[in-house]
């Protein structure tokens, strides 16, 4: 069977009421989902059932509101937990998004800079390194990039080539026996390439680094498995994978969230409290200071549910399909030129171009009067558009909900682009 | 959505034959704005003397509102004197705050009356003001370089 064929696409557009909007006279072609994706109604109905039926705050009352509520959140944990094969269920912190995942581990390492006795793996200072690459989203640099600045510690990247891929050449060399933390996306945001892992990985053990990953744009489109993966912490966002905004994740080793020091602290996050002192909770609570999205938990669960009821070796195979498509009908487009990898190889179905002179701004218009949604602008990836000499790009990503006709309609949009500015 | 409306045949041809383009000497007072939201980016100067505007010159990269709209700001202030240009200011920085509902006075604004239509566009209007926003700027920074003109205004 062709395996395009496995994703029933007409069925699960059924499930997306957004998908039937009308924009002017035009019906929507969404290519945005990079940005975020669409939620079925299996999510939404979700949500409000357990608003209208169960909310009440977790883990505080014996009310039977209250243990529904701490059940279905503790639930979704484990729904989560098994979507990713972690080990176990604690290893799971809910956050607001990726960015919040990505820096609660940041300021474990600033936190322990402070505390002689944190465990020496999050010690850092002067003369140790910090590893990313060019092609990270903003989220993934700039925390980073802070704790460099404020612990004297020193900001180190991979490249990127003329290609699109990372300058894996250079790994050696840029990881070195002082770097204490490579953190690299799996998949890039701007780029769409899908970055291979293991020789990142492998070198970050040989010298003793933790090793983490951006998986805001992996989670949602292709298999993932933190055991296969062998890395030490994974962050994405729940927005981006059928789910609702508000929740994000943080997935991490047990070892490692028992030796971090928390982030945020609160209510919820203790053991005993004084006036003078606190002892925290063991991970997750620790980490969950405050009353936690329940309902987005909820909302989350549904999407895990809905991916993998479609599977997610389709869901890949659909969009590697659907990468192909899009990279074979841009590419026939005069004076449009694809930023990133251009075969459907190591590849998501994101892909940026530029369009001949023409601002991206002014393409994201034009496409919008006929009804398609992309992205415009840098990409929360500004040091990527400056590795390829540009101030911004259109970037159209595609999702289990995409089709051929709507790839069709961007290219045919292109060229009313061209007729207005050419 | 009317599309006409938005890229108006005056804004298309100050995007393809930008006026005054071009950063020039002498000047008092430069300024860089960045539209942090998609990158665009534009370095003005201003020349004053005696009172009037006597030279805007400017770079940018950007989108075609953003580029039209510096091209329309030049012709629009220069030459005229200091408080003329700062009541033009006002009123394109209204027009652009108007949400569609305001057309634009023709005899003062010229042709930057066609800029109507996208303050319709929220997305849009910051991209229509950066120029402008440059040139407040560098205007005050002129102001206070030159010596007996900052309580002059
Ligand atoms: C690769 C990558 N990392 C991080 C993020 C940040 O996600 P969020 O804004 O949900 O924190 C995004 C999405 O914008 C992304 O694409």
């Amino acid at each position: 069977m062709d395996a395009a064929t496995k994703l029933d696409v007409e069925a699960i557009r059924a499930d997306f009421p957004i998908l039937r909007r009308m924009i002017g006279d035009k019906p929507l072609a969404y290519l945005d989902s990079a940005a975020t994706s669409q939620k079925p109604v299996q999510v939404v109905e979700a949500m409000r059932r357990f608003t209208e039926h169960s909310n009440a705050n977790i883990s505080r009352s014996v009310h039977t509101l209250g243990s529904e509520a701490t059940e279905a959140y503790e639930g979704a944990r484990a729904k989560v937990a098994a979507f990713i094969g972690a080990p176990s269920a604690d290893e799971v912190v809910f956050t607001k998004n990726s960015t919040e995942a990505i820096n609660l581990m940041a300021y474990a390492f600033q936190n322990a800079a402070l505390d002689p006795a944190a465990d020496p793996r999050f010690k850092i200072g002067p003369g140790d390194e910090i590893v990313v690459t060019e092609m990270e989203h903003h989220a993934n640099l700039i925390p980073w990039q802070q704790l460099a600045l404020r612990t004297g510690a020193t900001l180190k990247w991979i490249g990127i080539t003329d290609h699109g891929r990372l300058d894996l050449e250079s790994v050696p060399e840029v990881i070195t026996e002082r770097c204490k933390i490579v953190s690299f996306t799996a998949v890039a945001n701007l780029l769409g390439t899908v970055n291979p892992t293991s020789q990142i990985t492998a070198r970050a053990r040989e010298v003793g680094a933790l090793v983490g990953l951006d998986a805001s744009q992996s989670v949602p489109h292709i298999p993932v498995d933190v055991a296969e993966l062998g890395v030490d912490f994974i962050a994405f966002t729940g927005h981006k994978m059928l789910g609702p905004t508000g929740i994000g994740v943080l997935w991490a080793k047990a070892d490692l969230l028992d030796a971090m020091p928390p982030f945020l602290t609160g209510g919820s996050m203790i053991k005993t409290v004084t006036m003078e002192r606190t002892t925290f909770a063991p991970a997750p609570a620790k980490f969950e200071a405050g009353t936690p999205p329940i309902a987005e938990a909820v909302g989350l669960a549904a999407a895990v549910d809905y991916l993998d009821k479609l599977g997610m070796e389709n869901v890949r195979a659909h969009e590697k399909e659907l990468a192909g498509y899009m990279l074979e009908r841009l590419e026939t487009v005069d004076g449009l030129t694809v930023i990133g990898p251009r075969v459907p190889i190591g590849r998501s179905a994101t892909v940026s171009f530029t369009f001949a002179d023409v601002h991206p701004h002014d393409v994201g218009q034009i496409l919008d009067a006929e009804g398609i949604a992309v992205r415009v602008g840098h990409h929360c990836a500004k040091p990527t558009c400056d590795r390829f000499g540009v101030n911004a790009t259109t970037r159209a990503s595609g999702y289990v909900y995409n089709t051929h006709e709507e790839i069709d309609r961007l290219v045919e949009a292109l060229a009313q682009v061209r007729k207005v500015f050419g | 959505m009317n599309l006409d409306e938005l890229y108006q045949e005056v804004i298309l041809d100050h995007y393809k034959r930008p006026r005054g383009v071009g950063l020039r000497e002498p000047f008092e007072g430069e300024s860089h704005q960045v539209n942090p939201t998609c990158g665009d980016e534009i370095t003005l100067r201003v020349h004053v003397e005696g009172g009037k505007v006597a030279d805007v010159s400017y770079e940018n990269v950007g989108c075609s509102i953003s580029k039209a709209s510096a091209s329309v700001l030049y012709e629009l202030v220069n030459g005229s004197t200091v408080d003329d240009a700062l009541a033009r200011l006002a009123e394109f920085t209204e027009l652009m705050n108007s949400k569609g509902q305001d057309e634009g006075d023709e005899e003062t604004l010229e042709d930057a009356v066609a800029f109507a239509g996208v303050s319709k566009y929220p997305m849009r209007v910051k991209c229509a003001l950066l120029g402008w926003m440059a040139f407040k700027d560098a205007l005050v920074r002129a102001e206070a370089s030159i010596p007996g003109r900052t309580d002059a205004a």
